[in-house]
């Protein structure tokens, strides 16, 4: 599509306001990290890595830190074993009640976090009467962590052929060789983005989280929020944040190129598509 | 494919009694549709057997059927005398030819060739040396470690061929492997094929729409149309005597001409066929069509080896007749102009009526 020269430039300028507005205030509180001045005075008239310090021997920020990281493994775990298993299901098989069953998993994501919060809260706490801890972050978070396994998982069974699994099963493997043979390795690199993705949201969030956490305990997120307020920590919220930053966009990015495919299999794919193609028209 | 293909396989010189495979009233459905309508159906042990029929006839689905990849709707599958209508396809000693191949994208050649002996239990060595054999007999034995995506269309052919036959199934099924190869390397490949079988004296059941490769190819041909079996037969019975229109139409083209034509002719009310390359065409001669039929050209196909003549009978009946380029007279018709055709009374074929 041709644009005419004051469409480029109004579109590049809006594009450019977006990302100033959504990019600057990180790149503000990655400054802040380092500025020497106690109330952030503007522009900075000191460099410090003193903050950084104390953030790192602060006992809160550390425990904070191991909780996320072991929730937010966790979750990514179920979320990997169950997003797998919903997408092969859902792909590879024909039931009744397909399209509601595909419907019902894709929906926590859409969700508001406040209804997903209470809800569960109403039900760890008034129906099933356990009390919070981690595991019922755990839970909560794989309920939406889940989706991000299974999109990726279900995209690319999509586009894989499903006679490798016939071919595998007819040379005499039988369902859970074929599966670790064959189907896993196809889908392995979607496994890793799905997953690092699952990691990202779970590590960050905070509005399920304080519905289903128990007391006493603090994810990083949760301690951010805690001690945004206190002035003698402000310095190291702002550390924190930065940590927080790094920890969800590198699975992001790293997700992102791993998704698009595996280097390798499009080249296969391309150069083997007019026999799949064909497969499929005469199948029947 | 030489004469030492695929050594392993023990050599079954004459079929033992009994069928490999039997189907007994085999119905599948899906949804509304009935894609096979209650087939029986005897496949002999040892014998190239194929499953010939236009898209849709049903013919794939009964090839998956006997792998195992569908399960029928009714009716039973026998393998060597055992029910295994209700096996999962890894517990059915039969082996498929898929027809896009379905190698393995993510293993080399010869990790997709020795997989049912990795699967079976197989040593590593061992099975990584039958691979290697069953590569090298298909003249694929420099390329083990590739990919299959590093391959053109007849090596993967050949790969799958030597995936399924090194784990020595009892029956080699190949829902057109030739489809994706080019005519030349088809050609080739059909003869390699047939050698093949009858080295290793396997049972190969060939699922194909062109007639021409069943009639090259098989000891005996099952001719599909929706869902059904019309006939069954050696090549040269169901190209010389069609058992109905659908047959002798879809195998090769007949002419099928009217009831009423055979009355007056014969003395009897069916419909009959009698093949282009049987009939004779010559231009009308001034006193009259006499014993032969007149007829009006209506399109002059030039073949290379024949000239296809077709043209229509005064009761509108469309004839087609083949002139060989060697009797040199393809230049005596005309478009529009009027020709006289005949036939030999043998190479009449009646047709059962519609039902």
């Amino acid at each position: 599509m041709k644009l005419s020269r004051s469409a480029r430039i109004t579109l590049g300028t809006l594009t450019a306001v977006v990302l100033l507005f959504i990019y600057v205030p990180l790149l503000l509180v990655v400054i802040n990290s380092f500025n020497g001045d106690r109330s952030f005075g503007w522009p900075p008239r000191s460099f410090t890595l003193e903050w950084w310090s104390r953030a790192f021997q602060s006992e809160g920020v550390r425990e904070a830190i191991a909780t996320s990281l072991w929730v937010a493994l966790i979750s990514t775990a179920i979320s990997l074993v169950l997003g797998t298993l919903l997408a092969l299901a859902l792909q590879r098989h024909d039931f009744f009640g397909k399209d509601v069953i595909n419907l019902l998993v894709i929906l926590p994501i859409a969700l508001p976090g406040i209804v997903t919060g209470i809800a569960l809260n109403n039900l760890f706490t008034t129906v099933l009467g356990v009390s919070l801890s981690l595991w019922t972050v755990i839970i909560a978070h794989a309920t939406f962590c889940m989706v991000t396994v299974f999109n990726n998982a279900i995209a690319r069974l999509r586009r894989t052929n499903s006679s490798f699994e016939e071919a595998s099963s007819d040379l005499g493997a039988g369902i859970f060789t074929t599966f670790r043979l064959v189907t896993l390795p196809q889908l392995r690199s979607a496994l890793v983005a799905g997953g690092l993705l699952a990691f990202a949201l779970s590590f960050d969030e905070i509005i399920v989280t304080t519905f289903t956490i128990g007391a006493g305990q603090q994810t990083l997120p949760v301690w951010i929020l805690n001690n945004l307020f206190r002035p003698n920590q402000a310095p190291v919220v702002n550390v924190v944040a930065v940590v927080l930053i790094i920890a969800s966009v590198v699975p992001v990015w790293l997700a992102q190129r791993l998704s698009g495919d595996a280097i390798g299999t499009t080249r296969s794919r391309k150069k083997a598509s007019p026999g799949i193609t064909k497969a499929s028209s005469t199948a029947r | 494919m030489t004469s030492a293909a695929m050594p392993q396989t023990s050599r079954r010189k004459t079929a033992p009694a009994g069928p490999a495979i039997r189907l007994v009233g085999l119905s599948k459905r899906f949804g509304e549709t009935t894609a096979v309508d209650s087939v029986d159906l005897e496949i002999r042990s040892g014998e190239f057997f194929s499953m010939l029929g236009p898209s849709g006839s049903g013919k794939t689905t009964v090839l998956r059927l006997i792998a195992g990849f569908e399960l029928p709707t009714a009716g039973v599958i026998e393998l060597d005398g055992k029910d295994v209508s209700a096996r999962a396809p890894f517990e059915r000693d039969v082996n498929t030819v898929f027809q896009d191949y379905a190698l393995f994208p993510h293993m080399s050649l010869i990790e997709n060739v020795a997989y049912g002996l990795r699967v079976r239990g197989v040593a590593k060595a061992v099975r990584r040396q039958r691979a290697a054999e069953a590569l090298e007999q298909v003249q694929l034995g420099s390329f083990l470690d590739r990919r299959p995506s590093q391959l053109s269309g007849g090596q993967r052919q050949r790969v799958a061929l030597a995936r399924a036959l090194v784990v020595r199934p009892k029956v080699l099924l190949l829902d057109e492997p030739l489809g994706a190869l080019d005519l030349k390397l088809r050609q080739q490949m059909q003869v390699e094929l047939k050698e093949l079988q009858q080295e290793l004296g396997i049972t190969f059941i060939f699922v194909t729409h062109d007639q021409e490769e069943a009639l090259t190819m098989s000891d005996r041909i099952g001719v599909f149309n929706k869902g059904r079996i019309e006939q069954v037969g050696t090549p040269e019975e169901i190209y010389e005597r069609p058992n109905g229109p659908f047959v002798a139409n879809f195998v090769g083209t007949s002419n099928i001409f009217p009831g009423t034509l055979g009355r007056s002719l014969y003395g009897r009310d069916d419909r009959f066929s009698v093949r282009p390359e049987r009939i004779q065409l010559r231009p009308l001669p001034p006193e009259g069509p006499g014993t032969g039929i007149a007829l009006t050209v209506t399109a002059l196909v030039y073949l290379g080896h024949a000239t296809q003549v077709r043209g229509t009978l005064p009761d509108g009946t469309t004839a087609v007749a083949l002139i060989p380029v060697t009797a040199g007279r393809g230049g005596e018709f005309a478009v529009g102009q009027p020709a006289v055709l005949s036939w030999n009374r043998q190479d009449v074929v009646w047709l059962p009526p519609a039902s």
